[in-house]
């Protein structure tokens, strides 16, 4: 009994700090899980970790939630994803709540403003850079379809307004369209 | 007495539909993110500020700029944040529990299927169909931060005396950085809240 506690507050304590040192979000969670859970604790193998990235990055949702509920899932069932996901959203809860009720008072101090105002246009630069990327990375695909896909959803989602789930839906769709019709070619070519 | 009772029932009513709203929000965000992080942000931007207008884009942008500098995703990091705001801590709880409750779900669903089956094929096809559009959608996201960064305004004006130079040199800056020698985005920030710091209280 003691033994199997020990092993659950093990696994809330890793996710936990995992969680609190993660900034940024995003990718950065799985090189850090693997160090502490494959490495460290020898409690998955490397290749089921692979895996269970590929299924993390398949659902939708924070890849950190994500990965983190299958590790504890894989380790410990039901019980073991409830408590990892505990671990894993208390610290950025915690953070964020305490930024939110200080947030009036901060916002209103005028050095605060100008530190913010310069942080926006770095913040800018950030997401436009990580933008920047990975349209370069469609276009190394080759592939005419994708980046048909990625204009209309642009021109849909900037001037157009219409409503993001809508455009995830369609692409969606897309996908499994062109995965049945590549299906059907290679049936043709066979 | 009447009138008053009924009115305290109709606020506990009232307070119990933003819990369900937040709820319901917050899980449509966490239900579409796919390909984590930034993909986030347009979701969370159309519903807390174009759907329900719990924050302005200002506050949105605040938010945005918290969370890279915070642990935790962008998701989590706002529906926090936005809960708190709007219904306390309780608040806070619901919208993030909704933010990850879809996750939950999908990610045991797919666990079950790959210890059985081991194979993946369908799902992978649907994302290659959604990476595109959601790099379509950040790169739109971006464009509304760009405007609200470097324009004094809340839209794009060729007006000159409306773009905010200051913004503008520390976007180039930051930019040509995170291009040329990939530095850590949070150093990018923290660079950028100096360099404001030292500029605008002499401008300003």
């Amino acid at each position: 009994m003691k033994e199997k506690f020990n092993f659950y507050f093990k696994l809330f304590k890793s996710t936990f700090f995992l969680s609190a040192f993660t900034f940024g979000g995003g990718y950065v969670i799985v090189p850090l899980m693997r160090k502490k859970f494959v490495k460290e604790y020898k409690w998955i193998e490397e290749e089921e970790m692979l895996d269970l990235t590929a299924i993390a990055q398949a659902s939708p949702g924070a890849m950190a939630v994500n990965a983190s509920i299958l590790v504890g899932y894989r380790l410990a069932g039901i019980l073991g994803a409830i408590i990892t996901i505990i671990g894993t959203i208390l610290p950025p809860l915690i953070i964020l709540s305490i930024i939110s009720l200080a947030y009036s008072a901060f916002i209103e101090n005028i050095f605060v403003k100008y530190i913010l105002k310069g942080m926006q246009a770095g913040v800018a630069a950030v997401v436009l850079d990580v933008s920047v990327s990975m349209i370069t990375d469609i276009f190394k695909e080759r592939k005419l379809m994708p980046i048909i896909v990625m204009f209309a959803a642009f021109i849909a989602s900037f001037f157009l307004n219409i409503n993001v789930v809508i455009i995830i839906l369609l692409s969606g769709l897309i996908g499994i369209a062109s995965m049945y019709f590549s299906k059907d070619r290679r049936k043709g070519a066979d | 007495m009447l009138p008053c009772t009924f009115q305290k029932i109709e606020e506990k009513e009232l307070i119990k539909l933003i819990y369900l709203k937040l709820f319901w929000s917050f899980f449509q965000v966490g239900l579409f993110t796919f390909g984590g992080g930034y993909a986030a942000m347009p979701l969370i931007q159309n519903q807390i500020v174009e759907i329900n207008g719990w924050l302005n884009m200002r506050e949105f942008a605040d938010v945005i700029t918290i969370s890279q500098m915070t642990p935790g995703p962008i998701g989590i990091n706002s529906a926090s944040f936005v809960g708190m705001r709007i219904a306390g801590i309780l608040g806070a709880i619901v919208a993030t529990i909704g933010s990850v409750l879809p996750s939950c779900i999908i990610v045991l669903i797919l666990a079950y299927i790959y210890y059985k089956y081991r194979g993946l094929a369908a799902v992978q096809s649907v994302l290659k169909g959604l990476r595109p559009a959601v790099i379509a959608m950040i790169t739109s996201a971006a464009l509304s931060l760009i405007t609200l960064a470097l324009w004094k305004e809340e839209k794009i004006s060729l007006n000159i005396e409306s773009i905010d130079f200051v913004a503008l040199l520390i976007f180039f800056l930051s930019f040509f950085v995170l291009r040329k020698w990939k530095l850590n985005p949070i150093y990018v920030m923290i660079g950028a809240g100096i360099i404001a710091l030292c500029i605008y209280p002499f401008i300003l």
